[in-house]
């Protein structure tokens, strides 16, 4: 159906304005002879003072010029402590504390060098330059259509030279070159951005396999120092890595994406507080790891509040409860943080010997499979 | 004061005016390089085109003004880091000048944006530029757009630059979270790793799209160069392409302007390119840059020295996103964990992140640009349209941007749950509660009263036409009564209060095709018309000269005040009668 609403009447269904006498709505000013105001015209122009005043003309020009200088200061101002101001420089900006010298000198002679450059030419735009508006006609964006045929026809003409309507063998199979030839390109790029091994997402080197079935020792991030179950005092607080790290960091490669799914957070609490069983089996005395990766969208849970005994996210602020087996207990994680069972080897360092039972950090497709 | 000419149509010119064609014909012949260059080229058509292209002055005109010269901005600052960044995950060890972090091993990325900070002369200054540059090119974006949608600029033959303009400020957002991820520093770190898990919660594809983008395990030595190319290449190249379309159609089109008297939907009244836009936008390019040079020469922007390089352990209390991005960040804060669930075949939906990630960019972006193709199908508007609304006369047009922006406002607040509870000692469980449930009710509110407010206005513009305008002198009759005196408003202010024209409702007349059976098509006019209703169902007609006229009668019958009523500005003798207490506002 035409969305003409007014010119299609008779079949079907119309749409009609509800202005009675049938007459279009148009613009009030296109419209003569209804009950409407009148367009009153350009208002006359209005003198400033420097087109009819010499000397205020002379003052414009005079303040655009010290615009223009100033800026042409600023610049100077710019070359010199470009070599003057010392690197380390620092002085004292009021209200604003402590600041680099030549970060605040080179900008400020920069900024005010560009700044007055616009400030000039605009004050002269506003005094001396025309200001008598300009009336410049608008015409229909369509073209006519006449032109609108003259096009049609010569891409029409176009069309039957290449004799595409009468010979379907080519009309289809450039379809079909066209339409397959950019897969080569995206599988190239689709196939090669990345090694996919999902997998891996569920694994971290807390395994033991990794250390020979060996449990692994509880280190000291970033120290990397094995940690005593006598050091750790109650209420204190421990960002740990496995001893399975320092195989990489020695090796300087892949530290960060092991980093990225090992990093633990241990603290001690009262044994009694802890109201899950499974957590206090795989603490030692009230001390318990945990993943610091969050389960929302993996950030670190860095924030430990002692008295609520939560552990808090800071990027979106899941909160964990460290006496609830770290249960959400509020913010947009779905899933506890992942325990680290944990116990005490025979020289009285902490050690984890299976790894987590479950991936850690973010969700993930195929992660309960 | 002006004078009125009753006269004139609206379309001609002044005694004074002068066409630019006939300037242009007085000028000297083409010689020199000028000349050289036309033989070569013929630009001078062009020339003279573009020289005597007329623009409408208006402040808002400005936004996106704003816009492009920040991005220029960028552009310029963003080539110099170049030089010295190395868009490089590699491990180093660091031993520039920055004594607190020497010794550290880091990323060759964060190594060399510390470089630029202190070892570059001037480094740091181009960096704050760039980043100040492309926080206020993006503010402008958005400021620029909301005035295009609550002028009605977008309506036809602008649909398509509104489009680009929505590309535009997806791409400037995308961009911008590009850009600020590069140094590698704890902070950006922390974004990517929220990005990691945003690409992991797709359903089907998300460990996939991972491990694509981060070219194996999280972070991997991949992500810093590919978004460096992205930030450098891929995006700047269809950004620029996409503006320099989006400028090339606002001169197709000609600017839009405001209405007023002798501004019709036929003409554009303003000044011409050459002098006076060449030096007053061009001046205002050097203000922006100068404004953006002297903001960044004393504000520190992303002091990524202070954050330390990118360690997945370690974290920084308050992370949040540049300001564009806030609001994403804020819906990954409101939805609540619960929406993960496990389905059959042990699969993982994370609803609690996806529609929050990867979802709200696209939709939101998609609702903002097919918003022009709605609005006409409900008004049913075929006509071009170079005049621009008062947002009061478009009532729900106003409203329903009002509510989105009370919506993302919503969102917007939400990723600052965590700062709010600090400063203002407040639970911040209250605080994420008290947004989700503003998250529904604040766009209802806010539609309600935007659109109250707006029907007042155009209530008040018709008060004020019919009436006159309020003078602030009070007489006193001779009676007792007081009453303030109203002058009546000349033909050229008046003409902005009653120029618009106030849509009706469209309703259906048929809705049955011959053999009286509905039809499709009846179905869909049908939802076309309530759509009509829900827009202009509340409305207030412009005042009419016949209106005007019986207004006048109505005061002169019980005003008491000889010829023309009360309305008159000078009391001409009159006042000698009365007492007259005037007001601090005096009459002119």
């Amino acid at each position: 159906m035409n969305d003409n609403e007014t010119t299609d009447q008779g079949t079907g269904t119309s749409l009609v304005r509800t202005s009675g006498e049938g007459r279009e709505v148009l613009p009030a000013s296109l419209i003569t002879g209804v009950d409407q105001f009148e367009n009153p015209g350009l208002p006359p122009h209005v003198h400033r003072a420097a087109d009819d005043d010499p000397a205020a003309a002379k003052r414009a020009e005079r303040q655009v010029a010290t615009m223009f200088a100033l800026s042409m200061l600023g610049t100077l101002v710019f070359i010199v402590s470009y070599f003057a101001v010392p690197d380390e420089a620092t002085f004292f900006f009021p209200g604003i504390g402590l600041a680099k010298t030549q970060n605040v000198v080179l900008g400020l002679s920069l900024g005010f060098s560009i700044f007055f450059i616009g400030i000039g030419a605009v004050h002269w735009a506003k005094t001396l330059m025309s200001d008598e508006e300009v009336v410049e006609e608008r015409h229909e964006q369509a073209s006519s259509p006449e032109d609108r045929a003259k096009a049609v026809a010569v891409v029409n003409a176009g069309v039957e030279s290449t004799q595409l309507p009468r010979r379907p063998l080519i009309k289809y199979s450039l379809g079909g070159a066209l339409g397959l030839f950019a897969l080569p390109l995206g599988l190239q790029v689709a196939g090669s951005l990345g090694p996919t091994d999902i997998e891996e997402l569920k694994h971290t080197i807390w395994d033991v396999k990794d250390n020979g079935g060996k449990p692994i020792r509880l280190m000291r991030d970033p120290e990397m120092t094995p940690i005593r179950f006598d050091e750790v005092t109650s209420g204190s607080v421990f960002h740990v890595m496995p001893e399975t790290l320092q195989k990489y960091l020695d090796e300087g490669k892949h530290v960060l994406e092991a980093k990225a799914k090992a990093a633990v957070i241990l603290i001690r609490l009262d044994p009694d507080l802890i109201k899950v069983q499974k957590a206090k089996d795989w603490g030692v005395d009230g001390v318990v790891a945990y993943s610091k990766i969050c389960t929302h969208v993996g950030c670190a849970v860095g924030l430990y509040e002692q008295q609520t005994h939560h552990l808090l996210c800071p990027c979106h602020q899941s909160t964990f409860d460290l006496t609830e087996d770290c249960a959400v207990i509020f913010g947009p994680a779905k899933r506890p943080l992942p325990q680290l069972k944990i116990t005490v080897d025979d020289a009285g360092y902490l050690v984890a010997p299976e790894g987590f039972a479950e991936p850690v950090g973010p969700s993930f497709w195929e992660r309960a499979r | 004061m002006s004078t009125i000419n009753e006269t004139r149509p609206a379309d001609a010119l002044r005694a004074g005016d002068s066409q630019a064609d006939e300037r242009a014909a007085a000028a000297k012949p083409l010689g020199g390089i000028a000349g050289w260059m036309d033989d070569r080229l013929g630009g001078a058509k062009g020339v003279s085109f573009l020289a005597k292209k007329v623009f409408p002055d208006h402040w808002s005109f400005m936004l996106g003004e704003i816009a492009m010269y920040s991005m220029i901005v960028c552009l310029l600052t963003g080539a110099f880091l170049t030089f010295w960044f190395v868009p490089s995950a590699s491990q180093v060890v660091y031993d520039g000048s920055y004594v607190p972090l020497q010794g550290v091993t880091m990323s060759d990325a964060y190594r060399s944006t510390l470089a630029i900070s202190f070892d570059i002369r001037g480094g740091l200054l181009i960096r704050q530029i760039h980043h100040w540059a492309a926080l206020i090119f993006v503010v402008a974006v958005f400021v620029h757009m909301a005035r295009v949608f609550f002028t009605g600029a977008f309506r036809k033959p602008r649909e398509i630059n509104w489009v680009f303009g929505t590309v535009l400020s997806l791409l400037a957002c995308i961009e911008g979270f590009a850009g600020y991820s590069l140094p590698d520093d704890l902070l950006s770190g922390t974004g990517i790793r929220a990005m990691n898990g945003f690409m992991q919660s797709a359903p089907v594809i998300g460990s996939y799209m991972s491990y694509f983008i981060f070219g194996g395990a999280f972070p991997g030595e991949a992500i810093i160069p590919r978004l460096y190319s992205a930030h450098v290449l891929l995006i700047p190249a269809i950004l620029v392409g996409l503006f320099t379309a989006h400028i090339l159609l606002v001169f197709l089109h000609k600017h839009t302007q405001f209405p007023g008297p002798g501004r019709t939907n036929k003409n554009v009244v303003g000044y011409p390119l050459m002098p006076v836009y060449i030096a007053k936008a061009g001046g205002f390019f050097f203000i922006v840059f100068g404004v953006i040079a002297l903001i960044s020469a004393v504000v520190t922007i992303n002091p990524i020295w202070a954050y330390g390089p990118y360690d997945p352990s370690p974290i920084t209390a308050g992370s949040q996103p540049d300001w564009y991005m806030g609001f994403a960040d804020g819906a990954l804060r409101l939805l609540p964990g619960f929406l993960e669930f496990v389905s059959w075949g042990n699969f993982t939906w994370s609803m609690n992140i996806f529609p929050g990630s990867l979802v709200l960019l696209p939709l939101m972006w998609t609702i903002i640009g097919v918003y022009p193709f709605v609005e006409a199908w409900v008004t049913g508007d075929k006509r071009e349209h170079h005049l621009l609304d008062r947002p009061r006369n478009a009532p729900t047009r106003t409203a329903i941007g009002i509510a989105g922006i009370s919506m993302y406002v919503v969102l917007f607040l939400a990723a600052g749950n965590d700062l709010m509870a600090i400063k203002l000692h407040l639970s911040i469980n209250d605080i994420t509660q008290t947004l989700r449930v503003l998250f529904f009710v604040a766009p209802p509110v806010a539609f309600w009263i935007t659109k109250r407010i707006c029907l007042s206005l155009q209530r008040a513009d018709r008060q004020k036409v019919l009436h006159g305008r309020e003078t602030g002198t009070i007489w006193r009759y001779a009676d007792g009564r007081f009453e303030e005196i109203h002058a009546p408003l000349t033909p050229d202010e008046r003409w902005a209060l009653v120029q618009h024209e106030s849509q009706e409702p469209l309703q259906l007349t048929a809705g049955k095709d011959a053999n009286g059976v509905d039809s499709p098509i009846a179905r869909k006019e049908r939802l076309r018309a309530k759509f009509s209703h829900f827009y202009f169902r509340d409305r207030v007609a412009p005042a009419t000269p016949s209106e005007l006229e019986a207004a006048h009668h109505e005061h002169g019958d019980h005003g008491g005040v000889a010829d023309g009523g009360h309305e008159a500005i000078e009391p001409a003798g009159a006042g000698a009668e009365r007492e007259t207490i005037k007001a601090d506002k005096q009459l002119d």
